[in-house]
């Protein structure tokens, strides 16, 4: 797919990106004022995004896979899931409390993470090959914020809004993959004691490690690999929940154990 | 409603199962039945088929989970007796022409090595007295027209309860995570919908447990060598002829049900 934005459109809309996502204001989707925008145009911004924020310090240390379930895949129209960069600013301890002030419309999903030994380069890069270059998986929740006003939602804004990224919190109990049928594992995510979503990991892509797979052929298109030692989040199994201050929120994962976090103001 | 009542509408159920017919709802016929009528009605039908020559060899719960459960409006489960000719073995093919209004259902069957003899019957004394667990399949069929039923319906109906099919997969429930593992369904190869244990009254034993105690007060008994269907953990699937399910449990293992004969209505 080709680029249609300028440079200088491409730097333009980064900004009014990263405003949103460091000062929490929701800003119209970037289609409305560029309508034949195009995904590779959503990666140009969202990498333009990543660079500025590394040059102010700021740490790469994995990417996440969005869009992961076909249900979700089949609503939206698209046959590949979105990716988004993961920096040590958004990362958050588990069993603690995550500020909402700095959030725009924050919805949770639990999630299986990757960490990898071994880098990973595509095109052609398989489920197979993801499971042999993983030194361990854990179960994840990840926050995500959409930055665009009233839920209005297309691909190519969300792409360059970073996937909706904004937190993730790895923890519960790290496992090695051999000694786990991925597919079948059972997740439960419980706000405030109540169940409110239920899933196996096989509604991501039929097996986590194919939205893997996928991210790391889409890494290449960018002519990006993912290098050892990277932390990944494969998608949502189930879908994505709204908090506010006050919830308190745990995803209970079958052989993964859990993780519980609070969410304050 | 007196005695013969109860008779006649039990009567009516076995005979639409002997002609593959439907009835009208009973609630809608202006009869004002109870729960517990709807259990004596059942009682009736089953009665029917027991003189006809088979035997109970187990239960089946159901009306487990919310979403079923808001749709009926009825905020705990129910029950309905599994006898000999329900039980599909072999290749695990199910003959259309031989049901209604079929439609399948993931499940995790318990088999009891001990009586459970309700009330004060907890989930530990489930564990305790369960020989073993497998995945199964129940195809759920209505005797009432479009199913279009009330929770006295599908009671007096015997649960809606048409056949089942066995894994041939064991577990110990010492041994599983019965709550969270996973549930993953395949139709025709392709996934299907995913879920978990949790989804069964928060856990599988806890609707094993409530049928105890519900059968306990009831006087009808619970003995060693029953199988009991434990509830849905899946929506329910739409099924006609050339129709291949498979699900498959985590930390557990498969089970797969073909389907031929004409298209289910």
């Amino acid at each position: 797919m080709k680029t249609t934005l300028s440079r200088e459109a491409v730097v333009r809309l980064c900004e009014r990106v990263e405003g949103a996502q460091t000062r929490a204001y929701a800003i119209p989707k970037l289609t409305d004022e560029y309508p034949s925008m195009t995904m590779a145009d959503g990666y140009a911004i969202q990498t333009e995004l990543r660079k500025r924020f590394i040059e102010q310090g700021h740490k790469l240390i994995g990417w996440k896979a969005g869009l992961t379930s076909r249900a979700k895949m089949k609503q939206m129209g698209v046959d590949q899931p979105s990716i988004g960069f993961l920096t040590d600013k958004m990362a958050r301890p588990e069993n603690s409390v995550i500020s909402t002030a700095d959030l725009v419309h924050p919805r949770v999903e639990c999630e299986i993470a990757f960490v990898t030994r071994e880098k990973l380069v595509g095109p052609g890069c398989t489920a197979e090959d993801v499971l042999q270059a993983t030194d361990y998986v854990l179960p994840a929740i990840e926050v995500i914020d959409s930055r665009f006003s009233g839920f209005k939602f297309d691909l190519e804004s969300v792409v360059a809004d970073n996937g909706s990224s904004a937190r993730f919190v790895g923890g519960g109990r790290p496992r090695y993959v051999d000694e786990l049928d991925l597919p079948t594992i059972g997740a439960v995510l419980e706000k405030n004691g109540e169940i409110v979503e239920m899933g196996a990991a096989a509604a991501v892509m039929d097996h986590p490690a194919a939205a893997v797979a996928m991210l790391v052929n889409i890494l290449a298109d960018m002519g990006e690999e993912l290098p050892a030692g990277s932390f990944v989040m494969s998608g949502g199994i189930t879908a994505a929940v709204a908090v506010s201050p006050g919830d308190h929120v745990i995803a209970r994962f079958q052989e993964l154990g859990s993780i519980s976090v609070r969410f304050g103001e | 409603m007196d005695k013969d009542l109860i008779n006649s509408l039990g009567d009516e159920l076995y005979s639409a199962f002997l002609t593959r017919s439907t009835i009208t709802p009973f609630t809608e016929r202006d009869l004002d039945i109870t729960l517990e009528q709807a259990y004596q009605i059942q009682q009736r039908f089953i009665a029917r088929r027991l003189e006809a020559g088979e035997t109970v060899v187990g239960k089946k719960i159901g009306v487990t989970s919310k979403p079923v459960q808001q749709f009926l409006g009825v905020y705990q489960p129910d029950f309905g007796i599994l006898t000999s000719d329900m039980l599909i073995a072999g290749d695990n093919v199910i003959d259309l022409d031989g049901l209604i209004q079929p439609k399948a259902e993931a499940e995790l069957a318990f088999v009891l090595k001990e009586d459970l003899n309700g009330p004060g019957i907890t989930a530990m004394d489930v564990i305790r007295a369960t020989d073993y667990v497998v995945p199964c399949f129940e195809i759920v069929d209505s005797r009432i027209t479009d199913w279009k039923i009330k929770i006295q319906d599908t009671v007096a109906d015997n649960a809606s309860c048409g056949v089942y099919v066995l894994g041939d997969v064991q577990g110990d429930p010492r041994k599983l995570d019965l709550t969270l593992a996973g549930m993953v369904l395949h139709k025709n190869g392709e996934l299907y919908s995913t879920s978990v244990g949790a989804a069964v009254q928060g856990s599988p034993a806890n609707a094993v447990a409530w049928l105890a105690n519900t059968l306990g007060e009831l006087g009808i008994p619970f003995k060693a060598g029953e199988v009991i269907l434990s509830g849905s953990q899946s929506e329910l699937v739409a099924v006609q002829h050339g129709d291949e399910l498979e699900c498959n449990v985590g930390g557990l293992g498969r089970c797969k049900v073909k389907f031929s004969g004409r298209s289910a209505v």
